[in-house]
Order: C-alpha cells, then structure tokens, then sequence
C-alpha cells in the first residue's frame, strides 16, 4: 500500500491496533453470544416500565383523557411536553448521520448507527402522544387528506399542528430508510458469520448484499444524498414543532425566536441523550476502541456549543419581553421565573445553561463518568423547559379567575416512565440483534484513522510504547502493516 | 449446472491496494472482470472499473419533484377547487401555508423513491437471496471474480497466472 495518511492534529479514531478481520469480530459479537446479566436485568426493568406505560395508554384511551389532570385553563401538559421531549431527543441521530456525513466529519462513524437507532426509537415515542391526547384514537385518521365519504372535509393545510403530522411522519420514515440502508451491508456480515436459525434469519435482513463495487457505489450515492435530505428535514421537524406555539397567540409562546431556539434544544438534548447511551454501551460492549474518549470529548464540544446557543434564546426572550414593553409578554416570563412554577424554571436554567459550561474545561470533557452526569442533567433540564414553555404559561391565563395548578396523575406519570421502557427495550433489543457501530464504516476509515496509521502531535499512544516503538517507528510500521498482518 | 448459474474463478486480495494494482494488471492484460466484490467502499476502484457514476441521484430529483407537485397541487385543488373554505380571513390559496408540506412530501417522495431503485437495481430486497462466493468478502477479503463459462482450458490458467502474480492469498472455482 501507498505511504499511510498521518494527521498532525486529529487523535486516532480506532483504537487497538485493529485489522479488518479484528474489527468484524468485536462488532458482531456482542450479536454472536449469549446476553449478560447487565442486559438481562436492563431488559425486565425495561419491560416493566413498558408495560405500565402501555396499561396507562389502555387506562386513557378506555376511560378517556378525563385520567389525566389537564383542565379548561391548561389543555397541554405531559403530554406534549413528552411528545416535544421525545422529538428533540430524536435530533441527534440525523445530525450526526446526516449533517456529519456531508461535513465528512469521521468520528461520525464510531457512533452513527446507535445514534440513528436512538432516532428511531424516540420518534416512535414521540408519535405516540399526539395519537393518544387527541382522546379519541379511533378517530385519529381524521389527520391524513384523503377522499372520503364525509364531505369529503379535509384537514386544515394552515394548520402548523397538520403540518406537524406530515414533518413527524416522514422525519420517521427517511430516518428508518437510512439507518437500515446502512445496516444492510453490516448484516450481511454477520450473516456470512452465522450458522442455523440466525443464518437464515440475517439472510433475509441482509436483503441479498454482496458487496459489489457497483453496489457500493450506488450505496455511497444514497447515503450521500439521503443525507443531504435528511439536513433540511431535521431542521424543519422541530421548526414545525416550534410552530405548534411560536403561530399560536399566546404570550410567552407567539415569539420569532422559538424555530432555531427550539432546533438548538433539540440538537442539544440529542447529544446528552447519545452520550448517555454510548457512555454505557461502550463500557458493557467492550467497544472503547471504537468509541474513543476523542468521541466522548467531540461530542461534549456540541453540547456545550447548542447549550450555550439555547441559554442566550433563554436571555434573549427575556430582554425582548422587557424591551417590548407589552405587560402579557413581560407577565408570562416574570410568570416563568418567580411564579408557581419557579422550581421548573430554576432547574432548566441551571441544567441547561450552567451546567454545561464545565465542558470549557478540556479535563471534564474527556472524563466519562462527569460526561454521564452531565448527559443526565441535560436530559433533565431540557424536559423541564418545554414543561416550562408549554405547562408554566398556561397555568397563568388573561384573567386570573382562569388561572389554575396542574400536576400530573399517575396515568400521566405512567405513560412517561412507559415510553422510556418502550425506548430501552427497542434499543436492547438492538444492541442483541444488529452490530452497534457501523462494520463497513469504520474499515472504511481505518487507514487514515486507526492508531496505528496516525501519529497525533508527535506523541505515542499506549499502545505505540507497548509496541516498543517511537511515533516515527510506528509510522513506518504502520505503512507495512496492511500486508503485514496476514 | 442449473439452468442460470454460472462457472466463475475467483481470487481473494488481502488488501484493497493490492486489489487495485491487480485491476489495474488486469486491465492491461485485457482480462475481462466480471465482478469487484469488497467489505466496504474503496475509494478509486470505480474509474479502475470503468463504472460510470451513478444516476441515482437523477432518480431521487425526479421522485422529489413529484412529491412537491402532488402537495402543492393537491392542497391547490382542495383549497380552490374541491372545497374551498375561510381560516380566519385568510386567501383561499395560501400559498406560504403550503410550504411546510410541500417540502416534507418532496423529502417523503425522494427517499422512498430512491431507495426502491436502489434495491431494484441491484436485485436486492426482502427474502431475495444472492449468492455468497467466500464468506470473509463481508469481513475482510477483497475479491476479483472472473465468468470461465466460455473460456478454454488456457485462458483459465492465463487468470490463475494473473491472481498468481497479483498475489492474491485464495484462488477457487466455484459455481453461483
């Protein structure tokens, strides 16, 4: 092979010294053998919590929205504070599939599949409340335009809550397109691993891949304009979720701000709730070769980025409240902050805005065990804003005898809890039955990111001195290696 | 030999820039490929093989535009047409109002239209199943496969000299 590619700046993206063969090996395992007692435990807990979800679901579409604690001053609560929770959590896989891909961004590759899985998962979690607050489910089909015997009457195209119908279905559809165009190539290797029921079973996920030169060719082709897809369409879903209030005419709610603001958000509790998953599958998958501390530290650098990004839309809404000088606007955020409701604004203030500002320091960014905290504040605090946004403003109506309280029942409760059991038992499920990082990927990135291909600010790595050599050494060994370790 | 299949040789490369050296040689050699099969894209091989790039993306701007004309269209017609009716004191024919889902139709359109070519093309889909040549092509292998079905007993061992003198680490007959 030709002299190997160093980079100068960039640490290695592969870790470990690995060869093609090495990398298929550590990918599919964790699909090849027997589930652990972490995964088993995770996966009752999972379906535990599932399972009172889906009987809270059954509770509320049998008995009808009466089970939740909504009333004529605050129509929204949970359940839309969920929905929009849910579908920001689902922003960071296509960012980082999509927007990543056309910005040739490698360190993608260690954890775009998982991210696009957790896409997937939330979108479908997300779906579920506005099917179910509609309270009549049966009737739920009243959404799409289609001819029918009733007029025919038609949805309202004006409608940013329709437009929302047609952003989440298709956000589902291109996401579940593209993560399984990627994976097919991934099950195809490990259906040339396998034997008996899961041969047969990985033959028919892999769709008949061979890896053709022209088959590549058109599958790069795809991707790339998937991707290119996929970039305005992730940004437009929570635009129009952001619509749903920014055209309504509540104060509070009717401001221009809320489209990036609400984008920025949902950037930024994606990452958290990426980083939250990967901290745990790389230490239980064994995969620290492939989603390096460099991943980890990559990725804190967005949140801290879309963390700051949200708290100057927090200040900014204020200041122009005040500076407008119309009392309903400056009363819903004065309402915000020292009303009844304090408590939820001072946590998403402190979770979203100053928390994330440890990440300046490069020692935190790269600590796994702060990162995992810190996802889990993030995570926290962007729920507690849109609670903010959506439950806080209406609490306080135009006349204060409207004003009212709201706390959840327990259906509500239960619901909540259930889609996060919905959500884990999908992504267990995967974890078991496709490869977590994307096989063909990382090969694809192996020679110009593999440790043993990259000499980083002239240090060595571990591995470099377990190999009793210096950077230049290695380099050098690194140009015979491909032949070599056959 | 069933009706369809095919006799082909095949030789197994370690390295994809061993692969390519080796297109290269057989291209100079006038060797006629019949397939380049790999674990993942290598980049370069495409102008080696002489594949032409691909038109999906012509494929994907046909689809979207379809799914841009079926809802701006469609919303128009309703809206005019079919039953025509007032938001607010709003035109009948808001046209800002049909952005939103004329965008997301165009997105819909083009990626669903796009990966059913993709997989027609190919001849790939569900419960299709392809012939596998060697099982480490998806691991680690980097094959060059040739169609013997009309080839003599010396042009077969002028390929088996070219995988030879190419160093490929595996070479095999087989019938797919």
């Amino acid at each position: 092979m030709g002299a190997a590619p160093t980079s100068p700046i960039r640490e290695p993206l592969v870790q470990g010294h690995k060869t093609y063969h090495q990398i298929t090996e550590d990918l599919c395992s964790p699909t090849e053998r027997a589930p652990g007692k972490a995964w088993t435990l995770a996966f009752i807990v999972a379906l535990m919590a599932a399972t009172w979800g889906i009987v809270s679901i059954i509770i509320t579409i049998w008995v009808g929205i009466g089970t939740w604690r909504l009333n004529r001053t605050i129509g929204w609560g949970w359940d839309i504070t969920n929905f929009v929770w849910w579908i920001g959590i689902g922003h960071a896989g296509t960012l980082i599939s999509a927007i990543l891909l056309l910005f040739r961004q490698k360190w993608r590759t260690g954890v775009n599949r998982a991210a696009e899985a957790m896409t997937i998962f939330a979108v479908i979690c997300a779906a579920l409340f506005p099917a179910i607050h509609v309270g009549r489910i049966w009737v739920v089909f009243f959404f799409f335009p289609y001819p029918n015997t009733r007029g025919p009457v038609w949805p309202n195209f004006n409608s940013p809550l329709l437009w929302d119908v047609f952003a989440i279905s298709t956000y589902f559809t291109v996401s579940l397109l593209f993560w399984y165009t990627g994976l097919v190539p991934d099950f195809a290797t490990v259906r040339d691993r396998a034997k008996g029921f899961r041969k047969k079973m990985y033959t028919f996920l892999s769709f008949g891949w061979t890896g053709s030169a022209k088959h590549w060719q058109r599958h790069e082709s795809l991707s790339l304009v998937l991707a290119g897809l996929a970039t305005p369409l992730v940004l437009s879903v929570h635009t129009i979720v952001s619509f749903d209030f920014a055209t309504s005419v509540i104060p509070g709610w009717h401001t221009t701000i809320f489209p990036p603001y609400f984008v920025a958000g949902a950037i930024f509790s994606g990452f958290a709730m990426v980083q939250t998953l990967m901290v745990i599958t790389r230490k239980v998958l064994n995969l620290q070769n492939y989603i390096t501390i460099g991943h980890i530290e990559s990725m804190n650098k967005v949140i801290l980025v879309t963390g700051t990004i949200v708290g100057v839309a927090y200040l900014t809404e204020l200041f122009i409240a005040w500076y407008s000088g119309y009392v309903y606007e400056q009363f819903a955020f004065f309402n915000r902050a020292l009303g009844p409701y304090w408590w939820s604004y001072f946590g998403m203030m402190t979770c979203n805005v100053l928390s994330p500002q440890l990440f300046w320091s490069k020692k935190i960014r790269r600590n796994v065990t702060m990162t995992f905290f810190m996802s889990i504040f993030v995570n926290i605090g962007m729920w507690f804003e849109r609670f903010v946004i959506i439950a806080t403003t209406l609490a306080r109506d135009y006349l204060p005898s409207s004003w009212s309280f709201y706390v959840p029942s327990i259906v509500e409760i239960g619901i909540y809890v259930g889609t996060i059991g919905i959500f884990f038992v999908f992504y267990l499920v995967f974890v078991r039955v496709a490869p977590v990082v994307a096989i063909a990927e990382i090969k694809h990135i192996l020679k110009s990111s593999g440790d043993q291909y990259v000499i980083t600010n002239g240090q060595t790595t571990l591995h470099q001195i377990e190999q009793g050599g210096t950077a230049l050494q290695v380099a050098g060994h690194g140009d015979s290696h491909g032949n070599a370790h056959h | 030999m069933k009706h369809g299949e095919k006799n082909i040789l095949f030789g197994l490369y370690d390295d994809e820039e061993d692969l390519k050296k080796a297109v290269v040689q057989a291209n100079q050699d006038h060797l006629d490929i019949m397939d380049v099969l790999t674990p993942f894209p290598v980049h370069g091989l495409d102008p080696l093989l002489g594949l032409a790039e691909s038109r999906l993306h012509i494929a994907g701007f046909v689809f979207g535009l379809t799914g841009t004309l079926t809802a701006f269209l469609g919303m128009t017609w309703i809206f005019t047409r079919d039953w025509p009716n007032i938001f607010g004191g709003k035109p009948y024919w808001p046209i800002l109002s049909f952005v939103p889902i004329s965008f997301e139709l165009t997105v819909l359109f083009a990626s669903i239209g796009m990966v059913v070519t993709f997989y027609i093309v190919n001849g790939q889909g569900p419960g299709i199943k392809n012939p596998v040549i060697h099982p480490r092509i998806t691991d680690d292998k980097f094959c060059i496969a040739f169609n013997t079905d009309h080839l003599g007993d010396a042009q077969v061992s002028k390929l088996r000299n070219f995988f030879q003198q190419t160093g490929a680490s595996l070479v095999e007959t087989k019938t797919i």
